[in-house]
């Protein structure tokens, strides 16, 4: 009896585990499928057209694409740094007594709803970067920028755990040559936990490129290409959002399949490297 | 300047930049949750919870409606997703261990939770929505299932490695079969951390917007029916947030006040567990 029941629990959590694999592969394969009218129908021209007009039955990717890389390319820019800085604090600079609350309170900020930040930044930024720069306020920039705070919590405290996997004995012993906390930081910690960091500060932007409510409360989704990042404009997933309900015709549909494929091998394609590349062995942080 | 003094000059520098950089990251954080707390308490009132939606202008609307859907579609999600996500994280723990299989399959789980979810609601939409025709609570909660899944395979995973092989030899040499050894020894001695994971896993779905959007949609008004569109607290919000009336957008606040606090509140459960378990 007891022989039977353990045969069953193994192959049934054995069949789940491998049920995992299989379901990603038909999450790309569903993909794929629906994708293909507008694969056979619009080809290559899909990631190069720059005009997306559904009434026209015209479906260009490109200003999504556009608009997913510079306001993933700003996030990055604003976040690094202050992750960075952030991170250094944690780890090196705060006093014993601020740095489990400061530690916890990022974490439990990178908990919160991404819809939440989608919010502030439409009630609370828009009017201060509308005043700023003027324009509608809703923009690239205002997308940029709350994108990032709303990464800023994950990647720093990714960054942290990356930096505190250095042995504390290394350390002791550069502070007790003389070193000053500079000293460590650029020549033990950062050598050191170099690839955690990068992988960390990479596996931010795999989340960041996916991202849809922090950024689609105030990018606007308008479908163009400019360099004035005071303008409206829109990314794949604001897309995705705004008119995936909408779709009626059998190539608007096809095609807003086609643009969550891109957007999943996309973020699959950074995720790994994060993973496999950088962040190789390293235990899972939630 | 000596050598010293640059040295030292460098430092302060950096420290101070580094400071800097925390309290301004810190400041824009505080002020977002300062605004929800503010804005959320303000809105918060006894209606909320007893009403359901309503035109706006209309006086007497709440949110219970997306309160129930919420508590649905979330819960319908957990009582799925958490024993299939235990038993596949069992199974890499237990008995893939290092095998190729079971490295594939954390590293597919990793990758799966970072994947952007609105993808997955995408997904759902194609083998759910359409053949069914029309949206439900149950294909949100599907969408959700999917997200929870790798979370809590993997935290499941890391928490049985963390018993000792020696609790589970002992029971292998009373003569007990494996299976009876993992849920009598490895489960009692993992407790803790897998209650963690399913806390962190429900806290991760609940705040998911995106892709509930197109797969339970949104309903204005009570609905407990799971085959029918259903209201959650994050579309709810969304949809209020982006309307521009001003009774509306104030119970979007409180849709966010009451979902966020739901959302810290597990965590720091979570937390709270994984500490007492390492203080024993």
């Amino acid at each position: 009896m007891s022989i039977i029941l353990d045969k069953i629990f193994a192959h049934t959590s054995k069949f789940i585990a491998v049920s995992i694999l299989l379901l990603v592969a038909w999450i790309f394969t569903v993909l794929l499928q629906h994708s293909m009218e507008s694969i056979t129908a619009l080809g290559f021209d899909f990631v190069t057209e720059t005009k997306w007009a559904p009434n026209l039955e015209k479906f260009g990717a490109l200003p999504a694409i556009y608009g997913s890389v510079v306001s993933t390319f700003l996030a990055m820019i604003l976040a690094v740094p202050l992750a960075i800085g952030v991170a250094i604090y944690l780890s090196e600079l705060a006093p014993a007594k601020l740095k489990t609350p400061v530690g916890v309170s990022i974490e439990l900020l990178a908990a919160i709803p991404s819809v939440v930040y989608g919010m502030w930044g439409l009630f609370y930024f828009v009017p201060i970067v509308r005043d700023l720069v003027g324009g509608i306020g809703i923009s690239m920039l205002t997308a940029g920028i709350v994108l990032s705070i709303m990464i800023l919590p994950f990647m720093a405290a990714v960054t942290r755990d990356a930096m505190d996997t250095t042995p504390d004995i290394l350390k002791e012993s550069a502070y007790a040559l003389g070193g000053t906390r500079w000293d460590v930081i650029k020549d033990i910690i950062i050598p050191y936990a170099k690839a955690g960091i990068i992988g960390s500060l990479i596996l931010a932007l795999g989340r960041a490129i996916g991202e849809t409510m922090a950024v689609t409360f105030v990018m606007g989704n308008v479908h163009q290409i400019s360099m004035d990042l005071t303008l409206p404009a829109t990314s794949i997933p604001v897309t995705l959002a705004n008119e995936f309900t909408e779709a009626s015709s059998g190539l608007y549909y096809s095609s807003l399949f086609q643009l969550s494929l891109l957007l999943l091998v996309i973020s699959f394609t950074i995720i790994s490297i994060a993973k496999f590349y950088f962040l190789r062995r390293k235990r899972v942080g939630l | 300047m000596t050598h010293t003094t640059k040295r030292i000059i460098m430092n302060n520098i950096v420290m101070t930049l580094s400071t800097i950089s925390a309290v301004i990251g810190m400041g824009f954080l505080f002020w977002i949750l300062g605004i929800l707390v503010i804005n959320g308490v303000d809105a918060l009132t006894w209606t909320i919870f007893s009403q359901e939606g309503a035109p706006p202008g209309y006086e007497n609307s709440g949110l219970k409606h997306a309160l129930i859907g919420q508590l649905l579609i979330v819960g319908a999600a957990t009582v799925v997703g958490v024993p299939l996500g235990i038993l596949a994280g069992t199974y890499l723990s237990e008995y893939g261990q290092k095998a190729k299989l079971a490295e594939t399959i954390r590293d597919i789980s990793d990758i799966m939770m970072s994947a952007p979810s609105i993808v997955i609601g995408a997904f759902v939409y194609a083998v759910v929505v359409a053949p069914m025709g029309h949206f439900s609570g149950w294909a949100g909660s599907i969408a959700l299932t999917i997200i929870m899944l790798p979370i809590i395979l993997r935290t499941t995973d890391d928490m049985l490695n963390l018993v000792p092989s020696t609790l589970r030899e002992a029971a292998f040499a009373l003569g007990a079969p494996k299976y009876k050894v993992i849920i009598q020894v490895v489960y009692r001695g993992a407790k803790a951390g897998i209650l963690t994971g399913i806390l962190l896993g429900v806290a991760r779905v609940a705040g998911e917007t995106a892709p509930l959007l197109f797969t339970s949609f949104n309903d204005n008004f009570l609905n407990t029916d799971m085959n029918e569109p259903m209201a959650s607290l994050t579309v709810t919000m969304y949809n209020y947030a982006t309307s521009p009336y001003e009774d509306w957008q104030k119970l979007g606040w409180a849709a966010a006040f009451i979902l966020s606090m739901f959302i810290l509140t597990l965590n720091i459960l979570g937390k709270l567990f994984l500490l007492k378990k390492k203080g024993r």
